[in-house]
């Protein structure tokens, strides 16, 4: 997972489950247990992509690492951290969505119809755009369970339905390809404020990055102390054997696609709210920086493994290398062969430790 | 069948039958299933072994016949009634999560909270200490509840299974093949577990197609053939060659033995058909 290729691959834990017990002696070691987390890759290939783009910075005064440098790299980061967990837990279990880049821009422009064509309150409209996105994420996971096909395919159709009617309605309404959205409307304000605006005053972080690290923590609970959690890990493991011991399959994963595209809704809320308006081409592309996130973070493809945790240290590496691109005045071309490198070698370290996670020990 | 003990036996089919369209998967089958025994349900494949458990586990509903649990006629119409009234299935592959910790997969779908409203949460020391507990009755220390269940050998997966639905309040364990996919050394490991959970007072029901598994460990036995009860003796009225006999018929096995020596060059081929000769023979007897 790491640029310099050295990241320890998690060792097989010496341990059997003694029948008898008498030979028990010590606990299991603490490094044994920390090599065991899936998110451990990340985090040291988050240290060694930070160490990197510090080491490369070309910008007078080291920017890449100051506080000026973290504003950026945290801004580039949030919106990806935000998406990158949703779809982690969708990933955990099981799952993928195509569609979750398109739904910001689908939702954002939501939100600048609502707000400028029925001159709704943005609250209101803010209200609306989760409800709709939620509807759409019912929808995918609706139609993935019913026809038991791959949500790859299906989420890639909602993916291109939602394209064309993004650009085509907006063309529609507004003869642009743009819908703006007035800072007058009433409640603006406020929205912006929580969803687009900046704290901390000299060094100006956008409110996303509080969002991202509450998603994170979030889901994190969720993941790791809830019923529900337990049945994300079911399900994307073996839905069959968690449907046999009575989780409710359906369910879960319904609620899973629900909760990625209402991520979605946050993000392009704040896409419009923050830029006062926002482009029909919106979010395209973005779904395989949040699947490169999860997966570098420690995701199985395959589900039933994974870390909330992780996937938002994969978006972090993502905002490293997107800014510290920039300040070592590389092509910033170059920033996607980064990103192709490290999903690659992520990949490679995740086979492995599947491999040693469903061996038998002994 | 043979009467035995006094009280109502904790589950009893009495000439059931079960038809899909006109195909009769199951006919005029009865059997009991005692507290404290094992009832061995014997029968190649496409005997009914799969029909028969999926009516026992409330799958599907049978068509005749009456359905007794502890004495009273009972009709399941779906699995959470079988569950409820302490009928539980360890089916051989999807028993467990191999990717998901031992103690996850132990309270999987009866997940023990602690707290109200948002902070509702997983009770994770509970579940822990009460897996290693459940565990250790049967014979496996768990060092490390965090390990996943994949990293375990195939007999201590059915264990985890086993003990799950033991703590659960299982009564009657119905165990489906749990050993077809096992070696030597593992089956013996799950015919252990199938004992231990007899010792405990529960009525076990083992599935197999393995007459060399199903004696050593049962007390009653159950063939099955093309969807038709072809026998059910008490350990005492029967022997472990007359079974073998029984589950593949002495003539059957006598005609495999001599194609296998016409076709067989190899050595090996050559053995097996002779065993086959020798079963054929000494179960004739």
């Amino acid at each position: 997972m790491s640029v310099a290729g050295s990241t320890p691959v998690p060792s097989p834990a010496p341990r059997v489950a003694q029948v008898g017990g008498d030979e028990r002696i010590t606990g299991v070691r603490l490094v044994v247990r920390l090599l065991q987390r899936p998110e451990l890759g990340a985090l040291l290939g988050a240290v060694a992509v930070y160490a990197l783009f510090a080491g490369v910075d070309s910008t007078p005064g080291h920017k890449f690492s100051s506080n000026a440098g973290m504003q950026n790299w945290t801004d580039a980061a949030s919106t990806y951290g935000i998406m990158a967990v949703a779809v982690a837990l969708l990933m955990i279990g099981g799952e993928f969505d195509l569609s979750a880049g398109v739904m910001t821009g689908t939702s954002g422009l939501l939100l600048g119809m609502l707000i400028t064509r029925y001159g709704l309150n943005v609250w209101i409209g803010i209200v609306l755009v989760l409800v709709f996105a939620a509807a759409i994420g019912a929808v995918n996971g609706y139609l993935v369970i019913r026809t038991k096909l791959p949500s790859f395919i299906i989420t890639l159709a909602t993916f291109f339905v939602l394209r064309g009617v993004n650009v085509g309605v907006t063309l529609l309404l507004t003869s642009t390809v743009r819908f703006d959205v007035s800072d007058k409307a009433p409640g603006f304000d406020s929205a912006h404020a929580i969803f687009g605006s900046t704290f901390l005053a000299p060094y100006n972080f956008q409110t996303a990055v509080l969002w991202w690290i509450g998603i994170t923590a979030v889901a994190t609970w969720v993941l790791n102390r809830t019923t529900f959690g337990n049945w994300i890990y079911g399900v994307g493991g073996d839905a069959n054997a968690a449907r046999a011991v009575g989780v409710p399959v359906a369910r879960t994963k319904v609620i899973l696609f629900m909760t990625t595209a209402m991520s979605a809704g946050v993000v392009g809320i704040m896409v419009a709210l923050r830029y006062k308006g926002i482009q029909s081409g919106q979010g395209v592309g973005q779904e395989f920086f949040y699947i490169i996130a999860a997966v570098v973070g420690g995701c199985l493809l395959t589900g039933g493994y994974g870390s909330a945790i992780g996937a938002s240290l994969g978006a972090l590496i993502i905002g490293f290398a997107q800014i510290g691109i920039i300040f070592a005045n590389w092509d910033s071309n170059w920033y996607f062969t980064f990103l192709g490198v490290i999903l690659f070698l992520a990949v490679g370290v995740n086979t492995l430790v599947r491999r040693r996670a469903t061996s038998a020990r002994r | 069948m043979t009467e035995s003990k006094g009280q109502a036996p904790l589950l009893e089919v009495r000439n059931v039958s079960k038809y899909f369209g006109s195909v009769i998967a199951l006919r005029d089958i009865s059997m009991q299933v005692h507290a404290g025994e094992v009832t061995c349900v014997l029968g190649d494949n496409g005997a009914g072994k799969s029909t028969l458990i999926k009516i026992l586990s409330g799958v599907h509903p049978h068509d005749e016949g009456e359905f007794l649990v502890e004495g009273r006629i009972v009709r399941f119409s779906g699995p959470r009634d079988a569950r409820a009234a302490g009928i539980s299935v360890v089916f051989q592959d999807l028993a467990t999560v191999p990717l998901m910790s031992i103690w996850r997969n132990f309270f999987l779908g009866s997940e023990p909270t602690r707290g109200v409203g948002p902070a509702r949460r997983l009770n994770v020391k509970f579940a822990k200490q009460v897996m290693r507990e459940e565990m250790h009755k049967m014979g496996i220390d768990v060092r490390d509840p965090n390990q996943p269940v994949g990293t375990l050998s195939g007999g201590e997966r059915q264990a985890v299974a086993i003990a799950r639905a033991v703590y659960f309040g299982a009564k009657v364990l119905i165990l489906d093949e749990p050993t077809s996919a096992l070696g030597v050394r593992q089956s013996g490991i799950v015919l252990k577990y199938v004992i231990q959970a007899r010792e405990r007072g529960l009525g076990v029901i083992f599935i197999t197609h393995n007459p060399h598994h199903a004696y050593p460990v049962g007390d009653r036995f159950v063939l099955l053939n093309r969807g038709r009860l072809i026998g059910s003796y008490a350990k005492s009225e029967t022997t472990l060659a007359e079974l073998t006999q029984m589950m593949a018929g002495g003539e059957e096995l006598e005609r495999l033995s001599k194609e296998l020596e016409k076709m067989g060059s190899e050595p090996e081929l050559e053995q097996v058909a002779r065993e086959l000769a020798q079963e054929a023979s000494t179960t004739g007897t």
